[in-house]
Order: structure tokens, then sequence, then C-alpha cells
């Protein structure tokens, strides 16, 4: 079975009928569909939603060793539903897959998991909750939790604390994908004081930083135009914080869409267009690793370039996602995730 | 220069067509035996590694749980928690067909022969009620299912999810096997304290079942082989006699100024020519011959060894080019003996009629100093041969050498014969037969190998039939014997079977290693059944006795070989030490086999519950007691076999097993008789001028053809009287040698005189048939012919 074209058929299920039915709370195969005005419920939310397509438990973080080498650290759940329905055997129509990665300034290191929901393998539990495929974890309660992954070549084990409240983008939490009204449920904790030890072949490497968890479902994330999408997740030095992502379509135009975040927490919405993001150099395989990114709006006009150019995911799915370094009218950090650029 | 040289080489074919139908028949022949047993192994090799690729047999470690039962789906789940990248692995039988249950997203690249196509759908593949994948054979075998139709499939083998496996087989819960990926993470905890109940078995080279099966397929092979060397003494005759005749155009020719170099490989490339020819028929014929035997060698080899082989032939480029290649060389080295003479013959040497026979005589010596070396190692090997490859130098030794004897023994009673003459006619008979006897002696070669090898393959399959049918005697002593599906139907068979049977046999066994050896363990109720019957190849002192009070083991036959262990030795099962009590003989079991007493049983293998169980009754009794329990019970009858039918289930296997040597035995003494047939009438146009003397001293030419079908017949008599020994001789190195080392059992060797006679008759009557053609020509020998071998100079 060739796992790859099985899974690129999974994760990107759009379908043409899919749009039709968009306005009426389910899609043609019976999966719900993000309306606005969420009302969303924790720690329930936290869990699994079985009923929309495509879910993830998306975590990067910016991490600094004791000797000031820069680090980033990714691990991420997806889930993707084959049917709108749970099950506890195999038919269950639920499955997982994991990407973990560590990326030096020299070094990108990346692991994978799959897995089948219904049998304990994998899955996510909203109270208490547990995230986890095979031995990767990602557990606790959310103002605390721990995170492990482990490869032939690294592992890491992780705490994190959270330092402050959930943020929710787009419209409370309802983030339109696309001007023909794609859009998924989107909140994120970007808050999390995280420390802990990275096993690479150099060795152990104590470390500490921030880390940023997202959260996103849906059963629709793409329009049909749209090829891949490049995501931006910006710390500044001075506390506040940027979310923003520009969907690339194939009439050469883009969708953007960002969320501006004080250190207390505070959003500000902005739709389309209000953030540009220009690709100002690649590496070599034609990946966008330097960018400006402007919001004219909260002043915002920064260079944001790659620490390590080279942190390909060499996935099922692959895509390019590392921690990046930000100058210009706002210093600080943060993680970029460029898809469709196989 | 080349085009007349080719034109007059080549004209010798059109004047002799006879000749040349004997060179590409024989060729063709040859090949097509050996291309057509190349193309079953072929064949069945394919459907190994196809069956091997389904599972990623011998690429993967695998874990599985000690005793060989199915473990819990939640010990794969604790394993992948806990850091092991496993993949689980269900499999077992639905009519007929090996299903096999993966998991796709943790199964390693490649496993499962399958690509999407256009029926693979991801969501029918995984969820609802599944999709199988199997080539079209198989997939015919599988009604009311979705089955998706993939040539890439293994034979008889469908693929599916793990889930539906589980519910197809009616394992819930339960995995059979895990494949362990290479490259796991750091970190992961220990095996011995996750799962102490898994073993790791490491991955082999080479799947179990391509080792298994090896011996069989090597059975085959020196079949074809031995096809092969009476077809290349066909061509060698052939082509030994063309070049004999042609001298004197060889003489002219290099007379005219054509240099040696030239001719030679123009002869040499007029034979290539020849070889394609007959190699391109021989192969279309081997393709024949396969298809035809394919379907019975995929028998047998899923009787015997649980294998699955596609029952259709592809055509394969290796094959076809294999069997060109292989008539190319067989024609080399047919024609390098004769291009060789041809090379060295000094220039003006005349064509001699008797050249043949003078050139033999100086052969002679060599071949009986190369008979008696080869018979000499023979004999060596008698006492010295171990192992496959030991046994089968031994047969080449013992073939070749009595087939290069073979002429001087015949030579030798000639002679003894003409002296005891006492009649002119008489005499003259016993002298024109040994002159004869040199042209002959390829065909006699022939028709000795095809006999013997008869003679040996039949008194060993017979042996085998005979203790084969004596051991299902003793084996299967208990009238019937009854499956149950679970444990409530065990528990209704036994409170139905209790009142109404002499004695309830459960039948328990554990899959496991021994010494490394893939064996079962079985645990046994003490009962007369097995100590009156069973019959033990060594024994300690009360065998029945120590075992069944848990004291020691009985291994069969194969284990004893293969391990090296006999009485006295010791084994360990589930850490318990046993001592070997006894080894018994086991055919027919392709591997080991430890009997424990049933109480040692259930301690060793608790989870383990009988599914199979053994009844003794009155065999009257049997068909009333099916219908009861059915009645009773709800037992199926399907779910009971009575004794007759297990015998005749098992009989059944083993006769397909011998159609194949059967029909090649009768193919061997087909083109034996074809030899005979070829050389008799190659001979009698160059006989003419040694019969004109004899007609023109007052024979009548009936009386010359009479004396000619009875020396055919007395040739073939005397090579029968040499093949029978030499057949015996084979049949003991087949089943003490050979059969040892290809399936690990010795079997006793009984004679079948009056097999042995028919056979003798056959072959008789083959020559007889073979001569009477040539005689009948000799005897119409138009006068004039005769009267020219007086005028002409030849």
């Amino acid at each position: 079975m060739n796992v790859k074209t099985f899974l690129l058929a999974l994760l990107l299920p759009v379908t043409a009928s899919a749009q039709g039915f968009a306005g009426l709370g389910t899609d043609a195969d019976g999966f719900s569909v993000p309306q606005p005005n969420p009302q969303f419920a924790f720690p329930a939310d936290h869990g699994a939603h079985p009923d929309y397509r495509i879910e993830w438990w998306y975590l990067t973080a910016n991490l600094t060793a004791e000797d000031g080498t820069p680090y980033g650290l990714q691990w991420t759940l997806f889930r993707s539903a084959l049917a709108p329905e749970d099950g506890d055997d195999w038919s269950a129509p639920q499955l997982w897959m994991g990407h973990a990665a560590v990326t030096t300034p020299d070094n990108h290191y990346v692991s994978e998991r799959l897995a089948r929901g219904g049998i304990g393998q994998a899955g996510v539990l909203a109270d208490p909750f547990a995230a986890w495929i095979d031995d990767w974890e990602l557990v606790g309660d959310w103002d605390t939790l721990r995170m492990s992954a482990s490869a032939p070549d690294f592992a890491y084990d992780m705490a994190l604390t959270a330092q402050g409240p959930l943020i929710f983008h787009g419209d409370a939490g309802y983030s339109v994908k696309s001007a023909a009204g794609q859009a998924s449920y989107y909140y994120s904790q970007p808050f999390f004081a995280i420390e802990g030890t990275l096993q690479l072949p150099e060795g152990n490497i104590a470390v500490r930083g921030n880390a940023w968890l997202d959260r996103e479902w849906s059963s629709q994330p793409l329009a049909d135009n749209q090829t891949g999408w490049d995501w931006f997740s910006l710390s500044f030095d001075d506390g506040n914080k940027m979310m923003g992502f520009r969907l690339q379509q194939t009439d050469g135009n883009n969708f953007t869409s960002a969320t501006w975040i004080t250190p207390e927490g505070v959003t500000t919405p902005y739709t389309d267009s209000a953030l540009v993001a220009t690709p100002l150099a690649v590496n070599d395989d034609d990946v966008p690793v330097r960018w400006r990114v402007t919001l004219p709006a909260q002043d915002v006009d920064v260079t944001v370039e790659a620490l390590n150019a080279d942190a390909w995911m060499t996935t099922s799915i692959p895509y390019w996602e590392g921690p990046v370094t930000v100058t210009g009218s706002h210093a600080g950090v943060g993680y970029l995730e460029m898809t469709g650029y196989e | 220069m080349t085009r007349a040289t080719l034109q007059a080489l080549l004209s010798h074919w059109w004047r002799n067509p006879l000749q040349l139908f004997t060179l590409l028949a024989g060729l063709a022949l040859a090949t097509a035996l050996w291309s057509g047993v190349q193309a079953v192994n072929a064949e069945a090799r394919a459907s190994y590694d196809a069956a091997a690729a389904t599972l990623g047999e011998g690429q993967y470690d695998r874990l599985v749980r000690r005793d060989g039962q199915p473990m819990a789906q939640d010990t794969y789940v604790a394993l992948r928690r806990a850091g092991w990248l496993v993949s689980p692995v269900v499999q077992g039988r639905l009519d007929g067909v090996r299903i096999v249950g993966v998991e796709p997203l943790t199964a390693p690249g490649g496993i499962g022969p399958i690509t999407p196509t256009e029926g693979a759908d991801i969501t029918a593949f995984l969820t609802g009620d599944g999709q199988l994948f199997a080539n079209a054979e198989t997939a015919a075998q599988l009604s009311g299912l979705s089955v998706v139709v993939t040539p890439e499939a293994a034979p008889g083998t469908a693929v599916t999810d793990i889930g539906v496996a589980q519910r197809l087989l009616d394992k819930s819960g339960l995995i059979d096997s895990l494949i362990v990926l290479p490259g796991q993470p750091k970190g992961r905890a220990d095996l011995g304290t996750l799962a102490p109940d898994l073993t790791l078995q490491p991955a082999q080279g080479g799947s179990d079942i391509a080792r298994l099966t090896d011996s069989f397929h090597l059975n085959l092979t020196a079949f074809g082989l031995l096809s092969f060397a009476v077809g290349i003494f066909i061509v060698n005759g052939a082509i030994g006699l063309a070049f004999e005749q042609r001298r004197p155009v060889v003489r002219t020719l290099r007379a005219l100024g054509l240099p040696l170099r030239q001719l030679i490989i123009l002869m040499g490339a007029e034979l290539m020519i020849f070889a394609l020819i007959a190699g391109v028929i021989g192969v279309a014929l081997g393709y024949v011959i396969a298809a035809l035997l394919l379907p019975d060698v995929a028998a047998t080899l899923r009787g015997l060894y649980g294998a699955d082989v596609s029952g259709t032939l592809q055509l394969r480029p290796s094959w076809w080019l294999s069997g060109l290649a292989i008539a190319l060389g067989g024609t080399a080295i047919a024609a390098s003996g004769a291009l060789y003479q041809m090379a060295k013959m000094p220039l003006l040497v005349a064509a001699q009629p008797r050249a043949l026979a003078m050139a033999a005589g100086k052969r002679a010596v060599v071949q009986g100093i190369a008979a008696a070396v080869l018979l000499g190692l023979a004999g060596v090997m008698m006492f010295t041969a171990k192992g496959l490859i030991g046994g089968f130098i031994l047969l080449a030794a013992l073939l070749i050498g009595a087939a290069l004897a073979l002429p001087l023994v015949l030579d030798r009673i000639l002679a003894g014969a003409s002296r005891g003459a006492k009649s002119v006619t008489a005499q003259w008979f016993w002298a024109d037969t040994r002159q004869q006897l040199p042209g002959l002696s390829l065909a006699l070669m022939a028709l000795l190998l095809a006999m013997s090898a008869n003679v040996g393959v039949s008194t060993m399959v017979s042996s085998f039939r005979l203790t084969f049918t004596d051991f299902l005697d003793q084996r299967l002593a208990s009238e019937l014997y009854v499956r149950t599906e679970n444990e409530a139907q065990s528990a209704a068979l036994l409170q139905y079977a209790e009142p109404r049977t002499d004695i309830i046999l459960p039948i328990q066994s554990a899959d496991t290693q021994v010494a490394g050896q893939p064996t079962e363990v079985y645990g046994t109720r003490d009962h007369a059944t097995y100590r009156e019957n069973w019959v033990f190849l060594q024994q300690a002192a009360r065998p029945w006795d120590t075992t069944f009070a848990g004291q020691t083991v009985l291994i069969n036959e194969q284990l004893s070989r293969r391990a090296g262990l006999n009485v006295g030795d010791e084994i360990a099962l589930q850490g318990t030490v046993f001592g070997i009590a006894g080894v018994y003989g086991d055919y027919g079991n392709p591997i080991g086999q430890v009997v424990i007493g049933e109480a040692v049983f259930l301690r060793l293998y608790p989870d383990i519950a009988p599914r199979n169980f053994g009844l003794r009754m009155d065999p009257d009794a049997v068909p009333d007691f099916v219908a009861g329990l059915e009645a009773e019970t709800g037992i199926p009858a399907t779910q009971s076999v009575n004794q007759a039918g297990i015998k005749a289930i098992s009989l059944a296997i083993f006769e397909r097993t011998f159609t194949v040597t059967t029909a090649l035995n009768i193919l061997t003494l087909a083109v034996a008789g074809f030899a005979i047939l070829m050389s008799l009438l190659t001979l009698a146009s160059m006989r003419v001028p040694q019969l004109a003397p004899a007609w023109a001293m007052g024979m009548t030419r009936s009386q010359i053809g009479r004396l000619e079908l009875m020396r055919a017949v007395m040739l073939a008599l005397l090579t029968a009287v040499v093949a029978l020994p030499l057949g015996l001789a084979l049949a003991w190195a087949l089943l003490a040698v050979v059969n040892v080392a290809a399936f690990g059992w010795e079997l006793p060797m009984y004679l079948f005189p009056m097999d042995y006679a028919r056979l003798g008759l056959f072959a008789l009557l083959a020559a007889a048939l073979a001569a009477l053609w040539p005689a009948r020509r000799l005897a119409r020998t138009p006068p004039a012919d005769l009267l020219k071998v007086f005028s002409n100079e030849r």
C-alpha cells in the first residue's frame, strides 16, 4: 500500500461537492462544517472533534541552550477522518499522524508516526487532557503540559507552563480561509514557557524558551484554487505576538489573514490583504526562506529569516517548517510553515 | 567461398533429412524437458517470492508469542505506546485462501504487493466491509466479498486490512505476529518487561517455504537434467554420425584450399543455427509440458508444504532465454568432440565406413577408465554421501558411470556369446551385433538411463506409498476425528461423546522452535491407542510410561535428524528440560514434532485448549454418531472426519505428488525409445554394404530383417538386465541419502519384481517397435542396391 499517495488523498480531502453544502452545517459526506460565532467549551474542545474532517494539535517552540545556541522544536498531532464518526476498533474511520522535529542551526531532525484510531494507539482525550500517538505524548491541564517524542536519531522531553490566556483567531475563533468563505475553528495558546532536554546525536542539550500551541479543526480548510500556505507565528521582543498566514492561489493572488496579540492576550484580527508577505530569497529547493512581512495597521515591517534554511519535513506530505529570527521594525523569533512547495 | 562451402556442408542434411530430424528432434526434446521443468520451478519460486513479499518475510524481525498462539491486540498497542515500532499481522485461511491482514499505516513500505490502482479506495479498504486484494484465480474463490483483482498478489493469498481479516477469520482482538520495523526510536522500553510472553524471531534470509520446498525443486531439476542428458546423447549420436559421413566432403573442401579454421567456424555456425531452431521448438514444447504438469505440482506443494503456487503458467523472459541457452550449450557439448576430431584429422584420411567403430575402439579405453573412476566414486559416496548435493553427486556418478560402462559390458557379453555360437549364422549374428554396438551405444545408454531412473524412482515411490499407507493405519487409529470452533462446541462435544465412545483423545498442539527447528508440540492423553500403534525407530525403556508421567518426550525422525537429537539427549520446552525417550517415524510431515503427556502440555501451554478430538468407538457406529452429534449439539457434520476420509485425503495428496514423477518417467522412456529408433534408422542405411555379403551368400532379405529385429530386442534385453541392478542402486541412493536430506526421514526399501518385469517388457516392446521400421526397410532393400555394393567403388 502506497501510504504516501493515500495520505495525500486524506489530508487534502476537500471536494467540490463539499463547498456547495458549506452553508448547511454539514457537507455532502456528512461532516460538520465550521459556523460563524462559535461557542467553545473547555476542556471539551481541547479534545477531538471526530465529526470534522481534519484537526490538529500543533506545537512549535523557539528554544535557547545555555550557551546561547538557538533551537526550534515541533510536536504535531494531526487527525484525519474518513467518515464523520468514531469507533472502538479497527473500523473507526479516524486516522492519526504525528510529526516531531528539532531544528538546530546546522541540522534538522524529523520523525513521523501514523496510527489508526479506535484501538488506543493514538488519540486525544479532553479531560484530563492527553494527546498521544505511540509513545509521543502531550498531557496535562493546559496550565502545565508535558510533551515527549522519540525517533531513532533524536528525542525530547519538555515541560510547558502557560503564562497567558488562550487567544482566538478571526472572528472569536472562526477563521476565514478564503474569499469564498472556507473557514476553520482556530485558537491558540501562544504564551507557554517551555524547558527540557533535547537528545540529539550531538549530545543532550538543556534548553528553555517559549512555545506556541495551535488548535484548529475544519472540514474544508482550503478552497479549490488554493495550493498551499505560508504561516507565521512571531513573538516580538516587546511582548507582542503576531499570527499571520498567506494562502497561495492558482490565479497568482493570495488570501491573507493575521491576528495581533498583545502581551495581555488581547487580540485584533485582520482580514484579507491587511497582512502582506513577500518572499525575498529562496533556498536550494526554491522554498522561500527569507520574507518581508508587513502589517501596516500595527506598523510592522520586518524581515523574517530561517534559522536553518534546510528545515524540510521529509514526511508523508513534505513541507517546510522551522524557527525564524525577526529583524526590522520589530525584533524577535518565531516559526514559519510553508506548504505547497513540493 | 563461404557461401559455396556452407551449401556443400548443408547439402548433407538435405540428402539425409532423417538425420536432420534426429538432430532437431533430439535437441528439441531435451530442451523441452529441461525448460518445462525449469518453468515449473520458476513459477513455484515466483509464487513463494510473492508470498514472502506479502509480509516482507526474511526482511524484518518479528515478534511472536513463545507458544505460537495469537497475542492480544492490547499487547500491540502497549508496545507501540512504549516506543516499539511494530506493525500487526493477522493470518489465516478462509475457503482455502490464505488471508493476510496488514495495517497499512504502520506496515513497512513494500509490504503487501499492492499499489493503489483504480479499484483502490482508501476509505473502502480501511472501513466498512473492507476490501481484499487478490489475483483473479484467488478472487474467484472468495465469493461474497469485495475483492480487487491485482495480478501482483501472491497466489492463493488475499491481502486486506487487519480489521477485516480479524472479522473474516474470527480473530477479533487477536494478532498473530508483529513486524519489527527497522530504525527503532531512542529510549524504547525493554521487551522482557513489556511483553514477557513474546519472543523476537530474527529475519532469516529467504522465505521458510522456499527453503522447505528446495528439495522438491532439486528433485525436479535432477529429472530435467537427466532428460536433458538423454537428449544430448541423441544429439551427440546424430552429430557424430553426420560428421563421419561428411568426411569425404571435408576432405574435398580442404583439398580445394578452404582453411581449416573457416571450415570449423562454418560447421559450428551451422550447428548453432540448428540449435536455435530446435531450441525455439523445445521451449514451445517445454511450455506445453510445464502447463500440463503445473496443476499437479501446485497441488503437491500445497499438500506437502502448504505452499500456495499459482496453477497458471506465466511466460518469463528469463525462462525462455535460458531454454535457448541450454539448447545452444547442449549442442556445443554434443558437437565439441566431433569438431575436435575434425580439426585433428589428417587432411587426406579417407572416409571409412567403419570409422565409427574403429574410433569407438580407441575411445573404449578412455571410456572404460572414466566409467571405472565414476563407479568407484559412486561406491565411496554410497557410504559417505551426506546432504542433498552429496546425494545428487552420488546419483550422477552412478548413472553416468554405468552409462559409460554399458557398451563395454555389452561388448564383453557379445564376445562371450559369439565364442559359444556354433552355426555360421549365429556367429555372424553375434559378430555383426558387436560391430553395430558402437553406433547403437548412445541410444542404449539413453535406454539404460531411462530404465534405471524408472526402476529407481518407481521403487522409491512404491516403497513410500507402502510405508505411508501402513503409517496412516497406525497413526489414524481413532475411528472419528471432530474439530470444534470454540470452547462451547468443545464442551458440547465432550458431553455428547462421553457416554457414546470408548475414549475421547483430545489433540492439542503448540507451534514452537526446538533446537532452532520449527516444531509442533503435541499433548497426548495416555491410552492404548498410542501405546499399541506407534512404531519407534529408536527407544529407551518404557517410553510411553515415562512420557505420560511427564518425565520425557518423544520426537519425530525429522527433528531427530535435523537437530541431531537421539534417545537420551535433552530438549527444552518453555524452559523445562526433558529427556528424549523415543524417536518415531513421521512420514509426510515437513516439520519437527514433539509428543508430551497431556498433563505436562497443560502446564507448559495453559492458554491452548484442544480444538481437535479423536474418538474411539465401534466403526459401525460412526455414521449414527455424526448425525446425532449434529442434531444434539449443532456441531455440523462437516467438522467431523472419519478415519477413512482422512486416509483418502492423505493418500490423494501423495498420489498427486507422484503423478509428476510418473509423467517425467514416461517422457524419459519415450525419449530413449526415440533414440533407439533414430540410431537404427541411421545405421540401417549405412549397413547395406555389410549386409550385402550375407545376402549374397544365400540369406534372404526377410531373414536379415528378422535378425535385425531380434538384435534390437536382444540388446534392449541385455540393457534391461544391466538397468535393473543400477535402478535398485539408484532407488537405494534416493531412499537412504536423497530422501533423508530432502525430507528428513529414511524409508525402508521394498522390491516390486512385477513392476520391474512390466517395465522390462515395455522396454523390449519399445525397442522392438523402434526396430520394426528399420528392419522392414532392410528386408525390403531392392536387390539392386545390395548388388551395387559389389560393383560400386566406394
